[in-house]
This record gives structure tokens, C-alpha cells and sequence, in this order.
């Protein structure tokens, strides 16, 4: 042991120590490869974005298109070159709606119960199983929606009421398919609130229900929010199950007189092709460039990616600007 | 050679202030450490000794809010000057932690991985053992050195965190309250390897164990706050004189227990 | 006096009181029934995805054949070779029989090989007529009744997902239908997409974990990838058609590698489709990455950095290995997401009709999920069948991927 000590002894009795920074070029290039990597998830939006523009301006630039007839014409046929946007985005909205009509009210129910009743045992048997429903993919729920829901809806409904293809299945589906997500979100959001403010309303007497909807509902409210309008962006750009369920082809009006009328602009049972079906439905056939439909599909992209993006950041603005102060 | 690496302190820290965001954890500190003779740094919690110490190797910099003005002098330069490289000073400036911190793998991975990162060129088996003597683990670990460093006890993988530092062959060993997750048993092993490293390194330790400080240290640094909560020197010198005839009422109150 | 005050301070008091608590008590149940079933309805309604799929995936099937193996020979299966030999030369044209010799000699074939041709070539089985499981099961008497209004026809129990079906190529005939060549797309487009995501994913992670300064530039990037996870994956097809199918179509079609013939190429193969579903994980690759990472304790960071480690070897040797199972569990979670991607792969531009396997990056392709969407699009009810049988094997795939990624988290989770 004494002669390892004083083994030690030399380096310590110290020869010239330089302090001083070296260039580690090998630290650097991996720092700047790293910082890529990083900088490439701007390229991919600034690519989106120069694409969708790119294309749908040159659809825009074309003689049969005029900005004033896709956002106000009632008719969207390539063929005959009407572009109104309406029925597609009336589709969209409309298939959408009655997503967060299911989505919403289930998945709130199902983050109070497990943030706020569920055992801990209950919890981890029943949080993977949203997971689980989170992880199937879409166009499995687009068969579902098909094959399950649509028979049902003309069983109760009546086949004559309720076509094969209609936006009613395929908007509850797309509810069922943004359960997880409105669910996972709010239940942080509820499980996020301080322990002293149930304990409060507990002392004054409230009960369980009423500490969970009138004390710890309010203030997780902007999570909710925010929740509720990710959900709402997720089921705008669902694509598949429209695709499958929801109608393979535009529902078109001759005039807004036309659309307005019965509000037949709103009926579920009736087939509606959304924007996403519609550009799904446009290249998978043989779609060849600089086409009119290949164009249209990117003006289509656009306005999609416009309002995803937009729902995402209000959902994250809420988030920020209404970020409890516990 | 130059002077300061021959001189009688291995480091000197001159008007060290320390910031965490607006915060400001430490004052004025001005320390000066003797060579191959154990500093404490003492003071009631929060006062900022963790501070002070890291201050000494750089570690401080690796959390984004803290800002450290003043200058520490190691080998006649200061560590804060814009030419010196922070990895420069830890590979010389070792650490021992609060809590046992061995790497997630062999025992001797732990000790070879260190040198191996600074360009450890010789014999890697002698290294490892010359380390484990050194920090007096080489006895009980011998037959298992492939062995996860988490299958010892926790006075083990203190010292074996210290042959980690050990194997680098730094000048100074900082060691933040070392012994605080330890049984007093193996408290004490540790207080005898350090008396036993003095004969080689300069070791800084931080405690706040009164009794530790007066047992192992020969020069104390008692570190106190006022209602700005930052941390300044109340009083610094030979352990003895300090623990027989404090300076100051604040640490005579301290070292007497009427206080913190 | 105190009676009067008591009764008048606004609370209910006595039998009102007790009606009170009661009432309370019964909305409280009431709710969390509610919100139970709310809960129980989510489970349910996997279940009934499942089982809707299982469901429509095997039943009876009316079989009708071309021509009545009972005509050919009383027990078809017990014929040596030659004589089956000899049926199916009688039966098929001079020209089919050219093309089935140009294969493998017919004659050269075994028993059992030529049998197979007989009933392929000669009898012609052919499903005319097909029920759920519950329906074969429920509803025999109504099945039989049906049964006999088909000429010719036999019932037979079909499990429409069985090995044959796993490996037989795809075909326009439901009966000999396979999804060999959408797996096999299915696991090299995933398999691109995963190594284009996981080092740049990591890298990203590593990147704003441990070296970002948290300046201006390092914001953007973090919202950004935030953003990138809401984008709905169809844009990302649309990209991808722009950017790798069309811009660099030079490239994903082999061409430039002299690996297809430029005059037939294009850009639509497994390579363009890998790389886009690369890009559409490469956020969700990223925010679980930053997670494993984030969970590395500081303890290991400051060890290493106070033995005088610089970043990278911190980086390296200890917290990325620390982080592994979680960066693994995040990817597989990652993979199985564009293991199951539709809408991109359909803008990008699948093959609507493939039978050859996919022999590398650039070849044609299909995939799984979009064969699914395929069949479902498809009005005949056998196709629905096939649709059925299909998504059982993606959802057993994707459980199995997902398995994987749970027991490597176990297996590898670290113990200190
Ligand atoms: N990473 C940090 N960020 C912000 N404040 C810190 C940080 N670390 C320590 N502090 C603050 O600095 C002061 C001194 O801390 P520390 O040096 O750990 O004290 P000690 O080691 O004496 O207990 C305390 O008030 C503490 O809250
Ligand atoms: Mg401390």
C-alpha cells in the first residue's frame, strides 16, 4: 500500500499544467451535426410550406381558377372546372363536429374518472387500453365505421334515411378515434391541479362530484380547452376514415339557395367527400404533374395545413397565456 | 515550474460572487487553500458552500443560470479567464459528491473510464488497482472488480467514486458532504482516507457536520447568510484556533450549537 | 329563543336536511356511474372493433365450382400423379399449358403440386356467397336455406386469415388472395422510415437536451417540432410527393445509381415512401427521445463532467446509453405508428396492383394498411372479408411490435 502511494506520488507532484482551451474539432463537427439534425425539423416545415404554396399558387394562377369562386362557389367538379371549396370544407366541418359531439363529453368524462375516482389500480389497467385505442390505425376504424357503425345508423335510422357512405359514421368514428387524445390531455390537465385545492373543497363540505365539477373542472380549464381544440385539429386532418366511410365524391350545390334549403348543407346521413378524402380519392388514382388535379390537391393541402396549424397554436396559446398559477 | 504550482496554495479564490438568475448565492467569497491540507467549508444549510465548491472546478457552468464573477487562481491562472477550457480544470480539480454517484457500470469501468477519457495511455490494470489502495477499497473489492459498481455498499461506492477521482491524478479533491448519506461506521473510513489522501492531494470538503470538520479539517470556512439569503465568509482559519477561540459571536454560536 | 336562531341561519335543518344529504348522495352515484361507464364504454368499444373484425375474418363460405370435381374423378386427392396429369392436360388450353410448363415443368411436378393445378385450373372453386362468424354460428337453418338456392354449391367454414393468405402475393381473385406482398412493403418502408428517423430523431433530442443554450434559434426548433407532431400525416404525403417522389425522383427511383431503367422509373417507390413516414415520426421520435434523455439523473452528468469528460463523451458514455431503453421504447412507439400510416403512402403513390415482392428501395410497392383500404373500398363482400383478415394480421404485427417495445424496456431498464 505505501509503495502504490508514492507511486501515485509522481504525476501529482505536478509538471506543467496548461489550462488553456484547445480546439476539440471532433466536440465541434458533432455539435454541429447534432444542431442539424435539430434545424432539419425547420426545413421540414419551411418545405410544407414552400410546397403547399408552391403548387396551390400555381393553381391559383391558372385561367379556370379564381380565388373568389373557391372560396364562394358551391361546386367543386374538376371535371366541368368548378372549384368551390364549400362542399369539401362543409364536409370536413361537418364530419369533424360530430367527432368532438362524441369525442368531447366521453373523453371529459373519462379524464374525471381517472383523475379524479379511479384507484390506482383501476388507473393502470384502464390508461393502457386508451393507448391501445390510440395506437390502432386509422384505417382500421375506417372498416369499423363501414362495416359497424353505417349498419347500425340504417338499422335505427332506415335505409332510405341513411346511405351507405354518409358523414354521420364517419364523424363518430373520428370521435371515437380523438377519445384518447382529449382524454390523456385533460386528465394531465386535472391531475396537474393541487392537491390543497380539493383538500379545500373537501373541507367545506363539498362531495366528491362536486369538488371534481364545480372546484378542480374549473381550473384545469385551459388544458381542457386546449385539449379539446388538439382534438379538434386531429379530426380535421383525419383522413382514412373519411376516405372510407364518409362519400367518394363532393356534395355539391347548384347555388347557396340550393345548400341553404332544408339546411341540406347539414344532413349526416347523406355521403360528403371531406378535403382530405377528396385529395386522398385525386392521387391514388395515376395523378400526373402539373395537372389540374394535382394542383388542386396542394390548394386543398394548404387550406388544410392552414387550419391544423392554427388550431395547434391557439391550443398552444391557451395553454401558455392561461397557464395556472398554483 | 512555476510559482503557483510551488507555492503553499494550491488555490486561491479572490472576490468570488455568485448569481443563480437575479439570485445572488455567495459574496465576496475570498478563500485561500493550502496545499495537501483539508479545507472544510461549514454553515448552516443554504448558506452556500455547494456553491462555493463547485466554484472550484467549474462544475457551476453546467447550470444555465448561474453567472460567477472573481477570480479562482489554479496553477497562476484564473480558472474565469476566457482562455481556459473548464474540462481542462476538472480533469485536475476531481469531485467526490454528496450522494454515492458510481457509473451504471463495473467497478472497474468506474475507475477506468475517467482515465481512459483523458488520454490515459499506460497500464489500465495497475491504474485500477493503485487506485482502489488509494482510496483503500482494493481489499474488499478485488475478486469483483467486473461486478456492477451498484452491488456495493454505500461507504463502498463513496470510495469508490473517490478512486474515480483519485485515477485522474487531480491537485485538489473537492468533496460535498461526502459522508451525509453514510452510516457513521463507514463515515469514519472515509474521514481516515482523507487524512491518508493529504499526504498526496489538497482535498475541500464540505460538512455540515460540526464534529467532522473539527476531526478531519486543518483550516475551517464557517459560511453564514443574512435575510438576503445570500451566502458570504463569516470567518476562516486554522480549524483548532476556530473551534477553541472563534473570532466572531455568529460562529461561536454556530460551533456551539445555539444556532442553525 | 336559540331554537328560532338556530332553525334561521339559512341551513337546512332536520328532515330537510337529511332529504338534502340524501339528494347530494344520489346525484354523486349517479355521476360516478356516469363517468364509469364513460370509461368502461372506451374499453368496450376496442373490444367491439375486434371483435367486429373477427367477426367479418371467418364464417361459412359457399363454394362454387366451375366444373364438379366429381366429374373429373370420384376422389381427386387419391389420383397418382399421372392421371391428374392427364386431367389437367384434357381440360386447360394448349397455350396455359405452355405457360404453366415455362414455370416448372408441369410433369416434373409432384402429386400434391399438380393436384393444387387441377383444383386451380380445372375445377375453378369459386366463393359465391360468404357469412360472419355470428351468422354461421347463430344462423345455420337461414345459411343452409340460402345455400340451396346456389346450383352447385358446397358450404365450407373459411378462416379468411390463414397461412395461405399470409403468404400468397396479392391477387385480383379473393379466393387466392394474399398479403405477403403488403407485408413485405410494409416492413422496408418501415424499415427506411426508421433509419432515417432514429439518428436524426436522437441527434435532434441529444441536441436540444444537453448542448441547447435555450437561445432564439433553439426556440424555433423547439416549437417547431411541436407544431411538426400536429401536422396531419396526409401534408406530410403531400411533401413527400413534391420533395422525394417528383424533386428527387432522380434519386428515389435508383435511376442515378443505374439501379431501374430511366425510361419506365419513377419516383414512387420504398425509398420515397420510407423517407417520407421518416420525416412524419421524426417529431414523435424526437419528443420521446427528449423524454428518455431528460430522465438521465444529473448525478451521472456531473460525475462524468467532474472527471474532466468533455460534452460529447458525457453525452456518449453516459447519458445516451442511460437513456436507450426509453429512446428504444419511443421509436418502436414511433415505427408502429408508420407501420400503420395510410393517407401519406397513398399521396406518395403506392401501387394499386403488385404481385412481384418487393426487391429493395426501389422498387413498386404496397403496404398492409393501404391493401386494407384496398379491399375495403371495394363493394363485393369477399373483399370485405379479405379487408377483415388482413387488419388482424396488422393489428397482431403491431401488438408484436409494441410487445417488443414494452419487454426491451424491462429487459434493459436500468437497475441502480
Ligand atoms: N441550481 C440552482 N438554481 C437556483 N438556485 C440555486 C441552485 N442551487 C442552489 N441554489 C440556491 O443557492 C443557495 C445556496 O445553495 P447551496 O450552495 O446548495 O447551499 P448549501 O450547499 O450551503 O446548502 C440556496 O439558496 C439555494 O436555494
Ligand atoms: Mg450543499
Amino acid at each position: 500500500m505505501q509503495k502504490d502511494i508514492s507511486k501515485a506520488a509522481a504525476p501529482g507532484i505536478k509538471a506543467e499544467i496548461d489550462l488553456r482551451r484547445r480546439p476539440r474539432r471532433g466536440e465541434q463537427i458533432i455539435q454541429s451535426t447534432l444542431w442539424l439534425c435539430g434545424l432539419l425539423s425547420v426545413l421540414i416545415t419551411v418545405g410544407i410550406v414552400v410546397v403547399l404554396f408552391f403548387d396551390a399558387l400555381a393553381f391559383f394562377g391558372l385561367d379556370e381558377v379564381t380565388l373568389a369562386e373557391f372560396f364562394t362557389g358551391t361546386a367543386w367538379q374538376p371535371k366541368i372546372l368548378q372549384f368551390g371549396l364549400f362542399p369539401l370544407f362543409n364536409a370536413t366541418v361537418l364530419t369533424s363536429a360530430i367527432g368532438l359531439l362524441v369525442a368531447v363529453p366521453l373523453g371529459l368524462m373519462i379524464a374525471i374518472y381517472l383523475s379524479e375516482y379511479a384507484s390506482p389500480r383501476a388507473r393502470n389497467l384502464l390508461k393502457p387500453t386508451m393507448e391501445i385505442l390510440a395506437g390502432v390505425p386509422t384505417v382500421v376504424f375506417g372498416y369499423f365505421a363501414l362495416n359497424f357503425i353505417t349498419p347500425i345508423l340504417q338499422g335505427v335510422f332506415g335505409r332510405d334515411v341513411v346511405e351507405i357512405f354518409n358523414v354521420a359514421s364517419a364523424g363518430i368514428v373520428i370521435g371515437i378515434l380523438i377519445i384518447p387524445t382529449i382524454s390523456s390531455m385533460s386528465e394531465d390537465a386535472l391531475s396537474a391541479t393541487p392537491r390543497a385545492l380539493r383538500e379545500g373543497a373537501y373541507a367545506l363540505g363539498a362531495t366528491r362530484l362536486e369538488t371534481a365539477v364545480r372546484v378542480v373542472l374549473p381550473a384545469a380549464i385551459s388544458g381542457i380547452a386546449a385539449a379539446v381544440i388538439v382534438g379538434m385539429a386531429r379530426a380535421v386532418g383525419e383522413t382514412m376514415v373519411v376516405a372510407i366511410a364518409a362519400g367518394a365524391g363532393p356534395r355539391n350545390f347548384s347555388a347557396w339557395g340550393d345548400a341553404l334549403s332544408g339546411l341540406s348543407f347539414l344532413n349526416p346521413f347523406k355521403a360528403a367527400e371531406t378535403m382530405t378524402g377528396h385529395m386522398v380519392r385525386i392521387s391514388g388514382g395515376d395523378l400526373s404533374y402539373d395537372s389540374i388535379d394535382y394542383n388542386s390537391i396542394f390548394a386543398i393541402g394548404m387550406m388544410l395545413f392552414l387550419m391544423t396549424m392554427m388550431l395547434n397554436l391557439i391550443s398552444r396559446w391557451i395553454v401558455r397565456r392561461f397557464r395556472e398559477e398554483y | 515550474m512555476n510559482n503557483a504550482s510551488n507555492g503553499k496554495y494550491a488555490a486561491e479564490a479572490h472576490d468570488l460572487n455568485i448569481y443563480y438568475g437575479s439570485f445572488q448565492a455567495a459574496r465576496d467569497i475570498n478563500l485561500l487553500i493550502e496545499r495537501q491540507k483539508i479545507t472544510a467549508l461549514i454553515g448552516p444549510s443554504g448558506c452556500g458552500k455547494s456553491t462555493v465548491l463547485r466554484a472550484f472546478n467549474r462544475m457551476n457552468d453546467l447550470i444555465p443560470s448561474a453567472r460567477t464573477t472573481g477570480d479562482v487562481h489554479f496553477h497562476g491562472k484564473n480558472i474565469y479567464d476566457r482562455d481556459v477550457d473548464a474540462v481542462e480544470v476538472r480533469r485536475r480539480v476531481g469531485m467526490v459528491f454528496q450522494k454515492p454517484n458510481p457509473f451504471p457500470k463495473s467497478i472497474y469501468e468506474n475507475i477506468a473510464w475517467g482515465a481512459r477519457v483523458n488520454g490515459f495511455k499506460g497500464n489500465v490494470d495497475d491504474l485500477v488497482e493503485e487506485s482502489l489502495r488509494g482510496a483503500a477499497l482494493w481489499d474488499e473489492v478485488k475478486d469483483k472488480l467486473r461486478q456492477s459498481g451498484y452491488s456495493l455498499s454505500g461507504g463502498q461506492q463513496q470510495r469508490l467514486c473517490i478512486a474515480r477521482a483519485i485515477a485522474i491524478k487531480p491537485d485538489i479533491i473537492l468533496m460535498d458532504e461526502p459522508c451525509s448519506a453514510l452510516d457513521p461506521i463507514a463515515t469514519l473510513r472515509i474521514e481516515e482516507l482523507m487524512k491518508a489522501l493529504t499526504r498526496q492531494y489538497t482535498i475541500i470538503i464540505v460538512t455540515h457536520n460540526m464534529q467532522q470538520a473539527a476531526r478531519v479539517s486543518d483550516y475551517t470556512a464557517f459560511f453564514t447568510v443574512k435575510d438576503d439569503r445570500t451566502g458570504y465568509l463569516e470567518e476562516f482559519g486554522a480549524t483548532k484556533e476556530m473551534f477553541t477561540s472563534p473570532q466572531s459571536q455568529v460562529t461561536e454560536d454556530y460551533i456551539t450549537g445555539r444556532f442553525g | 329563543m336559540a331554537g328560532d336562531m338556530r332553525s334561521n341561519d339559512g341551513f337546512p335543518q332536520g328532515e330537510s336536511y337529511a332529504g338534502f344529504v340524501r339528494k347530494r348522495r344520489r346525484v354523486g352515484t349517479f355521476f360516478r356511474t356516469l363517468f364509469l361507464l364513460a370509461t368502461v364504454l372506451g374499453v368496450v368499444i376496442l373490444a367491439v372493433l375486434v371483435l367486429d373484425v373477427a367477426n367479418d375474418a371467418f364464417g361459412y363460405v359457399a363454394i362454387q365450382n366451375q366444373v364438379a370435381p366429381e366429374s373429373l374423378a370420384e376422389d381427386l386427392e387419391e389420383l397418382p400423379q399421372e392421371e391428374l396429369l392427364a386431367i389437367l392436360t384434357a381440360n386447360i388450353s394448349a397455350g396455359r399449358l405452355r405457360a404453366l410448363n415455362a414455370q416448372a415443368l408441369v410433369a416434373e411436378r409432384s402429386q400434391e403440386e399438380v393436384l393444387a393445378l387441377v383444383v386451380s385450373e380445372v375445377v375453378r372453386p369459386k366463393i359465391v356467397e360468404s357469412w360472419s362468424l355470428a351468422e354461421s354460428i347463430f344462423e345455420r337453418a337461414r345459411i343452409e336455406a340460402e345455400l340451396a338456392t346456389i346450383p352447385n354449391a358446397v358450404l365450407e367454414f373459411k378462416a379468411w386469415l390463414n397461412w395461405d393468405f399470409i403468404t400468397a402475393p396479392q391477387s385480383s381473385d379473393p379466393t387466392s388472395a394474399g398479403i405477403r406482398t403488403a407485408i413485405l412493403g410494409s416492413i422496408w418502408v418501415t424499415l427506411i422510415a426508421f433509419l432515417v428517423a432514429t439518428p436524426l430523431g436522437v441527434g435532434a433530442a441529444t441536441y436540444l437536451e444537453e448542448y441547447s443554450k435555450g437561445g432564439k434559434l433553439d426556440g424555433l426548433i423547439e416549437t417547431n417540432i411541436n407544431n411538426l407532431a400536429g401536422v396531419p400525416s396526409i401534408i406530410y404525403g403531400m411533401l413527400g410527393l413534391a420533395v422525394f417522389v417528383r424533386f428527387f425522383g432522380q434519386i428515389t427511383s435508383g435511376v442515378v445509381f443505374g439501379a431501374a431503367d430511366p425510361s419506365t422509373a419513377n419516383g414512387r417507390t420504398i425509398l420515397a415512401a420510407g423517407m417520407t413516414l421518416g420525416l412524419l415520426i421524426l417529431p414523435l421520435v424526437i419528443i420521446n427521445a427528449r423524454e428518455a434523455i431528460r430522465a438521465t439523473p444529473r448525478a451521472f452528468r456531473e460525475a462524468s463532467y467532474g472527471l474532466g469528460a468533455t460534452k460529447w463523451q458525457t453525452t456518449w458514455h453516459h447519458v445516451l446509453p442511460n437513456a436507450l431503453p426509453g429512446i428504444l421504447t419511443g421509436v418502436i412507439l414511433s415505427v408502429s405508428r408508420a407501420f400503420g400510416e395510410t393517407a401519406p403512402l397513398i399521396v406518395v403513390g403506392v401501387s394499386t396492383f403488385i404481385v412481384v415482392d418487393p426487391a429493395g428501395p426501389f422498387s413498386k410497392f404496397t403496404t398492409l394498411p393501404v391493401q386494407i383500404f384496398q379491399w375495403t373500398a371495394r363493394p363485393q363482400e369477399e373483399f370485405q372479408r379479405l379487408a377483415a383478415a388482413a387488419i388482424l394480421a396488422l393489428l397482431f404485427l403491431l401488438l408484436t411490435l409494441n410487445a417488443t417495445a414494452i419487454y426491451l424496456r424491462n429487459r434493459f431498464a436500468r437497475r441502480y
